[in-house]
């Protein structure tokens, strides 16, 4: 039994974070938001040469066949710097679609670009990700159901509250696969977009969390720094505490998602229900704490906030998510 | 006569008829699609337009005086109005600030002149006010205010930098407090000015969600005549206070914006076919709850006969509240309990909003429709409405005094609790 990270994973996510950091993201993302995704691309090849888009490619197609728990813990720190782009879809569910449909000429076509980040793909499963995330600047867009697999093709573009989502309606184009094969192959493509996402969540609740105790030892009113206030402590310290539990439902369900033992689902499920909850609670919070300046666009709290909120329903929402869960132990996956 | 007092929920026929006429008024009147939003160029000028319509129809400011262009209804009857209005989806206050904020504070300190002068212009919204109390150093700690007025001939010469003035970019006036004198709260005035005087620079500030809903204001000796200070020099903090009261309680956020927004999203809940998660019904019935026991509330705090239970605090030393001969019966919770109204509908409102987007699920971050709603978005609000809501819903819990702020004020003022250590 081990459930947590090992000194190579924290190396791995100290890496991300280093070029991250030094990465102008906010710039980045500005230009991404305005349909000018050059900058992000170059971001998103600098994370292929550290292997981060290869993680769930298997080696056969030039790809790392990681642990789930690696791309926990690359996701997180993707959600803890607000990167741009469709990670989810591209470094997660794709694919472990793909992989899963195991359709030779597909997975040769596709998942070596995937993984030396020459291609980005996305994918919109609806009912649960209607649209399809940045399909109008990334090379691979896919649409698929219970029954089939189908390229996407990109239609108008719906605004999200995040502005670096550029939510794309897409419509069937040519089928790639259908038959008995496909139902699971999405199944599995859900789990790992459900399971990167939370991963997304909790990193961008983290970054608000130690944005928010930055701002509270400054900031100043009735001659004392707010953070001296025990109204502002206690919510803090709630924040911590949900980020903290959050954290091992995560890994639980990257093991789950790699040994699929009949409870996978159930346990995915309860990784994005805390990591969601956790993180909203780190939304508000930091909006709570900074007062009007975090409602203020320049303070580029925005960035976390509205990411949170949008990825808090989406690769299935938390009633979904939650209902995955009350079936299981319904019927009795009690451990 | 029977020592037991008999409780009803019926409304007289008077009020009733009025509940009538302001219903058909709306139904008639309130445009069928939304107005631009209000902090735009078109849509300050179509807001401005549908609040003279209002006024015209003696609808603007129904619970004032009518030599100022209201109609002297009820404490009651205005409770019923908002619900009517919020119910109608009519467009947003423009001069909320203005209405809400200063109007009841010129009804208590405002000398006659003042309010010949500028209440039946804000009922027209020819005037829109701006509120600019707020500084980069005094958020909270609202008396550590810094602008200044100095003394000149006939008035006075404002200087300093004001922030987060919602529609300050588009206002034409605004009202504030200024520092006078050295003691912290007594050395504060209350004094009104105008936005495009000479000196005055306003810099709007985009919020979550893109709008420019708020503007920093720079002052650099904005000459402010003796007729506009209100109340007297130095006992701005008081005449403050008694604004803060309206900001918080029952005017500025009235019961009827929250049961219209719960019956909205009951209606959502139903069509979402979300009976199916227990934990979301939970939740729309808790909002519902809520909202009703809000409106609930008020309607006690309206047709209260006896004193309320609730007592106003001894007045500060120096306070110098004048009677409201004057004033108009718009509903004020008395004192501190306002604190709690306020922490009441701020958490209400973002309750609400809340459950909406869950029942929207992945539809909710693009403020669109549900693609199988299409058409029907009208009765249970689109979208759109509950996202710019929500956003909307998140700032409630910080401006009109954080509510940590007000769970001190609660437990220090309204509950007799020993005061904090600060
Ligand atoms: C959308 C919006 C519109 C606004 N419109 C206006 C307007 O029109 N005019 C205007 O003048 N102002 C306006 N404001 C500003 C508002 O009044 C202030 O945001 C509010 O007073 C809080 O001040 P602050 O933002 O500086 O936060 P701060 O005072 O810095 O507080 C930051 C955090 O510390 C907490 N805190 C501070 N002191 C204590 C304490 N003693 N105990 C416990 N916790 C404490 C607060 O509760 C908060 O969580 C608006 C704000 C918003 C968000």
């Amino acid at each position: 039994m081990k459930l947590t990270p090992s000194a190579e994973q924290e190396q791995f996510a100290a890496a991300i974070h280093a070029m991250l950091t030094e990465a102008d993201i906010p710039a980045v993302a500005r230009k991404w938001t305005a349909g000018d995704p050059a900058a992000g691309q170059a971001l998103w090849r600098r994370l292929a040469e550290l292997g981060v888009t290869g993680l769930a490619v298997p080696a056969r197609w030039g790809g790392l066949a990681a642990h789930p728990a690696d791309l926990v813990v690359a996701c997180e720190e993707l959600g803890h710097h607000a990167l741009p782009g469709p990670a989810a879809e591209s470094i997660a569910a794709l694919p472990m679609l793909l992989t899963t449909l195991g359709d030779d000429a597909l997975c040769e076509t596709w998942l070596p670009r995937l993984a030396t980040g020459e291609v980005i793909g996305t994918l919109a499963v609806p009912p649960h990700v209607p649209y399809a995330t940045d399909a109008d600047v990334v090379s691979l867009v896919l649409r698929a159901d219970e029954q089939t697999l189908r390229l996407g093709v990109p239609g108008p573009r719906r605004r999200s509250v995040d502005g670096t989502r550029r939510l794309v309606e897409v419509a069937d184009g040519a089928l790639l696969a259908t038959g008995p094969a496909v139902g699971p192959a999405v199944a599995h493509a859900l789990d790992a977009g459900a399971l990167a996402c939370a991963a997304q969540l909790l990193g961008a609740g983290h970054a608000l969390l130690e944005t928010t105790l930055r701002y509270a030892g400054q900031r100043t009113q009735f001659g004392h720094p707010i953070g001296q206030f025990q109204a502002v402590k206690h919510q803090l310290a709630d924040v911590a505490i949900g980020l903290e539990f959050a954290r091992p439902l995560l890994y639980a369900a990257a093991v789950a998602l790699a040994d699929h033992p009949p409870t996978a689902a159930r346990d995915v499920s309860a990784a994005k229900v805390a990591c969601t909850d956790a993180a909203q609670r780190a939304a508000r919070t930091a909006l709570q704490v900074h007062g009007a300046i975090g409602y203020a666009r320049e303070s580029g709290l925005d960035s976390w906030l509205t990411r949170i909120w949008a990825l808090a329903r989406t690769w299935g929402t938390q009633s979904w998510h939650r209902d995955r869960i009350r079936t299981a132990l319904a019927t009795g996956a009690l451990t | 006569m029977s020592p037991v007092g008999t409780m009803n929920l019926e409304l007289d026929h008077e009020t009733r008829a009025f509940r009538a006429e302001v219903r058909s008024w709306l139904a008639t009147n309130v445009p069928t699609t939304p107005l631009p939003p209000v902090d735009t160029p078109e849509g300050d000028r179509a807001h401005r337009a549908w609040e003279r319509r209002l006024a015209a129809a003696g609808l603007s400011v129904v619970s004032w005086p009518s030599t100022y262009g209201g109609r002297d209804v009820s404490p009651l009857q205005w409770l019923i109005f908002e619900e009517e209005y919020h119910r109608a989806r009519a467009p947003v206050r423009i001069n909320q600030n203005g209405l809400f904020l200063l109007a009841p504070t010129l009804f208590t300190h405002g000398t006659a002149e003042q309010r010949a002068r500028l209440l039946p212009r804000m009922a027209r919204a020819d005037d829109v006010w701006a509120q600019a109390w707020s500084e980069p150093e005094a958020g909270s700690d609202l008396a550590g205010i810094r602008s200044r007025a100095v003394r000149t001939d006939g008035g006075w010469l404002l200087s300093g930098q004001k922030t987060w003035s919602t529609r300050a970019a588009q206002a034409d006036h605004a009202f504030g407090l200024f520092r006078t004198g050295a003691d912290r709260h007594r050395g504060l005035t209350y004094l009104m000015f105008d936005l495009r005087a000479a000196g005055v620079t306003v810099r709007p500030i985009q919020q979550v969600g893109g709008a420019a809903g708020f503007a920093e204001i720079f002052l650099d000796q904005v000459f402010v005549p003796d007729a506009d200070v209100l109340g007297e020099v130095d006992q701005g903090w008081s005449v403050a206070m008694s604004t803060a009261g309206h900001e918080r309680g029952l005017s500025l956020r009235s019961p009827g914006r929250f049961t219209a927004a719960a019956e909205r999203l009951v209606r959502l809940w139903c069509r979402a076919g979300a009976h199916a998660d227990p934990a979301l019904s939970d939740r729309v019935v808790a909002g519902w709850i809520a909202a009703r026991a809000y409106q609930l509330h008020s309607y006690g705090t309206a047709t209260r006969e006896t004193a309320d239970p609730m007592p106003e605090p001894p007045p500060s030393p120096g306070r110098a509240d004048r009677p409201a001969q004057a004033g108009s019966t718009a509903l004020r919770d008395s004192g501190h309990a306002a604190s709690m109204t306020k922490v009441f509908w701020s958490e209400l409102d973002v309750a609400l909003h809340e459950v909406a987007l869950d029942l929207l699920g992945p539809y909710a971050e693009t403020g669109g429709p549900r693609p199988d709603s299409a058409g029907r978005a009208g009765d249970a609000g689109g979208a759109d409405a509950w996202l710019d809501g929500y956003l909307f819903s998140l700032a409630g819990p910080i401006y009109a005094g954080t509510n940590e702020i007000q769970r001190t004020v609660i437990a220090e003022r309204v509950l007799g609790l020993p005061r904090d250590r600060r």
